[in-house]
């Protein structure tokens, strides 16, 4: 064997070992084992609730503002070309993404359309239509209509411009303080966590710090140490994440249900599809769940190595 | 070999603990170092393992200068000296066998190098018999035996002990030293603080005496030299 197989098989045998004493560890503070990953639980399951709601209203957010456009009445008095100049100028708009234009026969149908029965009663104007023509602006992000909706008012033959001014406005903003907040708080959560963990393992290692300076004075190095702790953190981590994807996605599951068999008709509230969405959320918890506990015992042990 | 040169150490509370050492101590000598209580003993032997570093002047260990060794260098450095305390540092959830190996795996070493050199330490120290005891099933010298094998066990070429004989009657302490003799016979170099009067007066070495952080009596074949 050569000296560097032989390397690599130790490390093997050490790797083992550290899984087995991290194992061990566990099992022997099986109070604080317990309390960890308590704590991880109940915190994953809030950034999980609050991960469900928020990417949930993300997606609402989002289907609302694709279906905002900008509605540009034409002048009575533009021709063809006089449209077709008026077509191009706005094509030459940075933020437009599409436009469509909408003839007033087309706009007067689905405006009788949309009264349903009552709607008869505007036939008899079919042949005086009062509406205009229209085209239909799109942005190619939905923030950009605003500052759209301005140019295209200054254009020649733009009658008027419609866009829901003022709902837009603040649609947006209650979307942006919506995703600002909820960040916030699962940022805020997240280091709660940390702070949790890292002072329960740190009790774990008060009840260990004996083994670690018998360690230390015998020759075992600081990553030698760390690695049981490390391990440690990892699976309390994993360990906690276990409950809160179980209950969020039994939740879920019911949830999704209710709105999409009961409330079939309503085309407002789509909640995101249980697969892949609850299969991604379940990933992002572990690895929360990973990273926190990892953090928290590599947190405590740092001021057991210095030396 | 330990070599200390004008070395000063001054805790941050004020207390100098160490005014001015220069000391040599060569390969295969057995030294008691002696002093009064509060005098310097601890740090001057803690200096020679770099659990205290100095805050003035030289110290080499093993060809190893002490004063500008890495922080991550340390652990290694440490592979070569073996330490022995008053309260055994034992481990008292895992048998006396796994103590003694816990030394060599936490270096990765062989496990059939391991469980070779476990068995051959444990009978220098009478304790063959006894692998498979808890440390808590052991008397206070057989304890203190479990301890000084896994000092040796990875065969250091020096040994520090800090006042091993505090804990055990005077029988058990004549145990303990013979078994340092032994040690030392075979070419360990052996560093020993106490406050054992009739050992260092019976088993005569080199006294160290440290008063007030300087040395203020180094003598071959020397007395303990105070009133116990």
């Amino acid at each position: 064997m050569t000296n560097r197989k032989v390397i690599m098989v130790m490390k093997a045998r050490t790797f083992r070992r550290h899984v087995k004493e991290s194992f061990k560890s566990l099992g022997r503070n099986s109070w604080m084992t317990f309390a960890s990953v308590s704590s991880v639980t109940v915190t994953l399951l809030l950034v999980g609730v609050f991960f469900v709601i928020m990417m949930n209203l993300n997606s609402v957010a989002t289907s609302i503002e694709q279906d905002v456009e900008i509605r540009v009445h034409i002048d009575v008095a533009a021709n063809e070309q006089d449209k077709e100049l008026l077509e191009q100028e706005m094509k030459r708009i940075s933020q437009v993404a599409s436009i469509d234009y909408s003839p007033k026969e087309e706009e007067l149908n689905s405006l009788i359309a949309s009264f349903g029965d009552e709607g008869e009663a505007f036939k008899l104007v079919e042949q005086e239509n009062p509406l205009k023509d229209v085209f239909i602006v799109k942005t190619k992000n939905p923030s950009d209509t605003m500052v759209a909706a301005e140019k295209i008012e200054k254009l020649d033959y733009v009658s008027s411009v419609k866009y829901g001014q003022g709902t837009v406005e603040s649609l947006f903003k209650f979307i942006d303080i919506s995703r600002n907040v909820g960040l916030i708080l699962i940022i805020g959560l997240l280091f709660t966590a940390m702070f949790l963990i890292s002072n329960t393992i740190k009790i774990t290692i008060m009840a260990r710090r004996y083994e670690i300076e018998i360690m230390r004075l015998v020759g075992a190095t600081n990553s030698f140490i760390r690695w049981p702790f490390f391990l440690e953190g990892l699976w309390l981590g994993i360990l906690g994440a276990v409950v809160p994807i179980a209950v969020i996605s039994t939740a879920y599951y019911y949830l999704y249900d209710l709105i999409h068999s009961k409330l079939a008709d309503n085309n407002f509230i789509q909640l995101l599809e249980f697969n892949p969405f609850v299969y991604q959320l379940s990933a992002i918890l572990i690895l929360m769940g990973a990273a926190i506990g990892i953090w928290g015992s590599l947190m405590s042990v740092r001021k057991f190595l210095k030396v | 070999m330990i070599e200390m040169k004008d070395v000063f150490k001054k805790y941050p509370n004020g207390v100098t603990a160490a005014n001015g050492i220069n000391v040599y101590i060569g390969q295969g000598e057995f030294v008691y170092v002696v002093g009064p209580s509060g005098a310097g003993k601890s740090t001057f032997i803690k200096m020679m393992y770099r659990e205290e570093k100095a805050t003035k002047g030289d110290i080499t260990v093993n060809g190893v200068n002490l004063t500008t060794l890495k922080n991550t260098k340390v652990p290694i450095f440490r592979r070569n000296i073996g330490v022995v305390f008053q309260d055994f540092k034992l481990l008292n959830s895992i048998s006396v066998y796994d103590n003694v190996a816990f030394a060599l795996e936490v270096i990765e070493e062989q496990p059939n190098v391991i469980r070779k050199r476990v068995l051959e330490t444990l009978d220098l120290v009478g304790l063959k018999h006894k692998a498979r005891m808890l440390p808590t099933e052991l008397s206070g010298g057989e304890q203190q035996r479990v301890s000084i094998a896994r000092s040796i066990v990875n065969s250091p070429k020096v040994v520090i002990a800090d006042e091993p004989t505090g804990n055990l009657d005077p029988d058990t302490s004549w145990e303990i030293m013979k078994i340092f003799e032994e040690i030392n016979i075979r070419g360990t170099t052996i560093v020993m603080a106490t406050h054992n009067k009739d050992i260092v007066n019976s088993i005569k070495h080199r006294v160290i005496a440290i008063e007030g952080g300087k040395i203020a009596r180094d003598q071959q074949k020397g007395d303990y030299g105070y009133e116990s």
